[in-house]
C-alpha cells in the first residue's frame, strides 16, 4: 500500500510527510472507529474476557467476598452441575424446557408469519392489525401471568400461552417489517414480467424477505426463554425455572447457578445453530 | 399515425404533495416508430422516469392516453420490457434463473432462451453465477438479457446505466447499440447524460423543466454502425452542444426558481 504510493507520485503536488513519523510509513492503528480486526485477534480477545469473567468469579469465592451460600465458587457449581447431570434431574428439567419453549415458539411462529406477512404487504390489513398489535406489544408479558392462569390453569398450555404473548406481538411487527424491506423495483420488475400479484408475493416478496425473516425468528426465539423461564418459575413442578425457584426455597445457590448457566447455554447452542442453518439456507444473501 | 409502435398524447400527471399539487407532466406527446431508439433526456425532476413509470403501467396517468400497436395500455404487461436503473435482478436466483424467471409461460425450452440471452449480453460463462458474485455492468447486462427474453413490443429503460462508472457505462452503451444495430427493437431510453443520448439513439426528445413537456425533438444523423470513435467526430459534437443547450436552458429555469423560493 505504502510502496503503491510512493510509485505514483502526483504531478506537481508538494509531498507532505506528517509531522514527526516517516513518510510512507504509517503504524496501523487498532481502534480507529469500524477498523477491521483480524479474526485471530477477536477470537483471542472474546476468550480472555471470558476467562477474566470467570476469573472474577473464582477470586471472589476464594477470598470469600460473600458467603457460599450468595456467591458459590465455580467448583462448587460444577460440582453440583455433575451431581444433577447424573441423577438425570437436569436432563429432565432440559427436556421440559426444552419441549415447551418449542411449542411455544412454533405456535407463535406459524400465527404471526402469515399476519406479519400480510401486513406488510396490503396496507388494508395493516390498518386493520397493525395498530391494536402496537398497542398489546407495550402490555408487559409478565402482567399477563395471573390472567393466563385464570384462563387456562397451570397445565402446559399455560406455559405455551406465556411464550406466545411475549413474543407472538413483537414478531409480528418484526416481520411486517422485513416484509416492507423488500426493495420496491422487485415488484415492479415481475408486474412488468406480467406476473399476478398472488404470484408476485410467493415467487418474490417472500423469497426476498426470508433471510431477514429468519433472522427475526432468531432473535425472538432469545427472546421466548426469557418468557419460558418466567412461566416457569411462577408456576411449574418440573422444568429449570422450577428447578431455580425450589432451590432459592432451600438456599441452593449453587443448583441456581446451574440452571442459570444451563439456561443461558442452551439459548447460544440454539441462536448458533438458527444462525448456522440460515446462513447455509440463504447463501446468496451472503 | 398508426403506424407508431408506441404513441404518448397529452399525457398529463398530478401528485398530491403534502404542499398540494404537483403537476409533474404536462401535455407529453410523442410517438415512437417500429424499430426506432428514442431517448427522453431532461433535468432532474422533469418527470422523464414518470413517464416512463406510465408507459411501464406501473404508474397511471391523471389524463391522456398511451397506446402500444394502438392498443391502450391498463397496467403493466409483456409488451413492454422494462430495465431500471437500480439492481433488479432476484438474488436468490443465478443468472440463468433471473432470465427463465422472466419466461413463465413461454413455450420452448426455457433454458435455451435464456442461455441465448446471456450470450446476447456476453455473460454465457456466468450462467450459474448469483448476482452478489457479479459487478454493478453484470448485472445490468443480465437485466438486459432478461427484459429482451421474452421478447416485448417495446424496450423501457430508465437510466440503465446511471449508478455504473463512466468506463462500465460507455462498454454497456457500445453493447446496447450492438444489440440494437443487430436485432432492431423499439426503445424508449431515458437519461440525463447527453452523451449517452446522442451516442446511442436516433431521436433525441428533450423534456422541460416540471411541468414536464416535450421541448424539442432532434433527430441524430450520426451514421451507423457507431463505435466509441464517433465520440470525437465534429458531427458528434454538433448534436451534443446542440442538445446542451437545450438541457441547459431548463436547468437554468430549475434553479432560478428553486433561488427564487428560498
Amino acid at each position: 500500500m505504502a510502496e503503491a504510493i510512493s510509485k505514483t507520485p502526483e504531478a506537481g503536488a508538494p509531498k507532505r510527510a506528517p509531522a514527526g513519523r516517516p513518510a510512507g510509513k504509517r503504524r496501523r492503528k487498532l481502534a480507529g472507529i469500524f477498523d477491521p480486526i483480524e479474526p485471530r485477534t477477536y477470537m483471542i480477545i472474546a476468550l480472555l474476557s471470558f476467562a477474566v469473567l470467570f476469573f472474577g468469579w473464582w477470586v471472589a469465592a476464594e477470598i470469600d467476598l460473600a458467603k457460599d451460600i450468595f456467591l458459590p465458587s465455580p467448583a462448587d457449581v460444577w460440582n453440583r452441575g455433575v451431581e444433577l447431570a447424573k441423577d438425570g434431574t437436569l436432563w429432565a428439567d432440559v427436556k421440559v424446557s426444552f419441549v415447551r419453549i418449542t411449542i411455544g415458539f412454533l405456535i407463535s411462529t406459524a400465527i404471526a408469519l402469515p399476519i406479519g406477512i400480510a401486513i406488510g404487504t396490503y396496507r388494508l390489513a395493516e390498518a386493520a392489525i397493525e395498530p391494536p398489535v402496537d398497542f398489546i406489544r407495550y402490555m408487559p408479558a409478565v402482567a399477563f401471568l395471573p390472567l393466563t392462569i385464570v384462563w387456562v390453569g397451570v397445565d402446559e398450555s399455560q406455559k405455551w400461552l406465556i411464550i406466545f404473548i411475549g413474543t407472538f406481538f413483537q414478531q409480528v411487527l418484526l416481520v411486517m417489517d422485513n416484509v416492507k424491506r423488500v426493495p420496491r423495483e422487485y415488484v415492479d420488475i415481475s408486474h412488468t414480467l406480467g406476473m399476478r400479484d398472488h404470484s408476485v408475493l410467493r415467487k418474490v416478496v417472500l423469497p426476498a424477505a426470508a433471510p431477514a425473516i429468519w433472522d427475526t425468528l432468531r432473535i425472538t426465539l432469545g427472546w421466548a426463554w426469557t418468557w419460558l423461564v418466567i412461566a416457569e418459575l411462577v408456576a411449574a413442578s418440573d422444568g429449570l425455572g422450577h428447578r431455580i425457584i425450589v432451590a432459592q426455597r432451600y438456599f441452593q445457590t449453587d443448583t441456581i447457578f446451574v440452571g442459570i448457566l444451563v439456561i443461558g447455554l442452551l439459548g447460544l447452542i440454539m441462536d448458533q445453530i438458527m444462525k448456522y442453518t440460515g446462513k447455509r439456507i440463504f447463501r446468496w444473501a451472503e | 399515425m398508426s403506424e407508431a409502435k408506441l404513441s404518448v398524447s397529452g399525457v398529463r400527471k398530478v401528485f398530491e404533495g403534502r404542499a398540494g399539487e404537483v403537476v409533474a407532466l404536462d401535455g407529453v406527446d410523442f410517438e415512437i416508430a417500429e424499430k426506432e431508439f428514442v431517448t427522453v433526456i431532461g433535468t432532474s425532476g422533469c418527470g422523464k422516469s414518470t413517464m416512463l413509470s406510465i408507459i411501464a403501467g406501473l404508474e397511471e396517468e391523471s389524463e391522456g392516453e398511451v397506446l402500444v400497436n394502438g392498443e391502450p395500455v391498463h397496467g403493466p404487461g409483456r409488451d413492454r420490457g422494462v430495465v431500471f436503473q437500480s439492481y433488479t435482478l432476484f438474488p436468490w436466483m443465478t443468472a440463468q434463473k433471473n432470465v427463465e424467471f422472466a419466461l413463465h409461460g413461454t413455450k420452448g425450452e426455457r433454458a435455451d432462451i435464456a442461455r441465448e440471452h446471456l450470450e446476447l449480453v456476453g455473460l454465457e460463462g456466468f450462467a450459474d453465477a448469483y448476482p452478489s458474485q457479479l459487478s454493478g455492468g453484470m448485472r445490468q447486462r443480465i437485466a438486459i438479457a432478461r427484459a429482451l427474453s421474452y421478447k416485448p413490443e417495446v424496450l423501457l429503460m430508465d437510466e440503465p446505466f446511471g449508478a455504473l462508472d463512466a468506463q462500465t457505462r460507455q462498454l454497456m452503451q457500445e453493447l446496447l447499440t450492438r444489440i440494437w444495430e443487430e436485432h432492431r427493437l423499439t426503445v424508449m431510453f431515458v437519461t440525463h447524460d447527453i452523451d449517452e443520448a446522442v451516442f446511442l439513439s436516433d431521436r433525441v426528445l428533450v423534456m422541460t423543466a416540471r411541468p414536464g413537456r416535450i421541448k424539442e425533438d432532434i433527430r441524430v444523423g450520426v451514421e451507423r454502425p457507431r463505435t466509441f470513435e464517433v465520440l470525437s467526430t465534429p458531427e458528434f459534437f454538433e448534436y451534443k452542444s446542440r442538445l446542451l443547450e437545450a438541457v441547459r436552458e431548463e436547468s437554468l429555469k430549475t434553479a432560478t426558481e428553486q433561488l427564487a423560493v428560498r
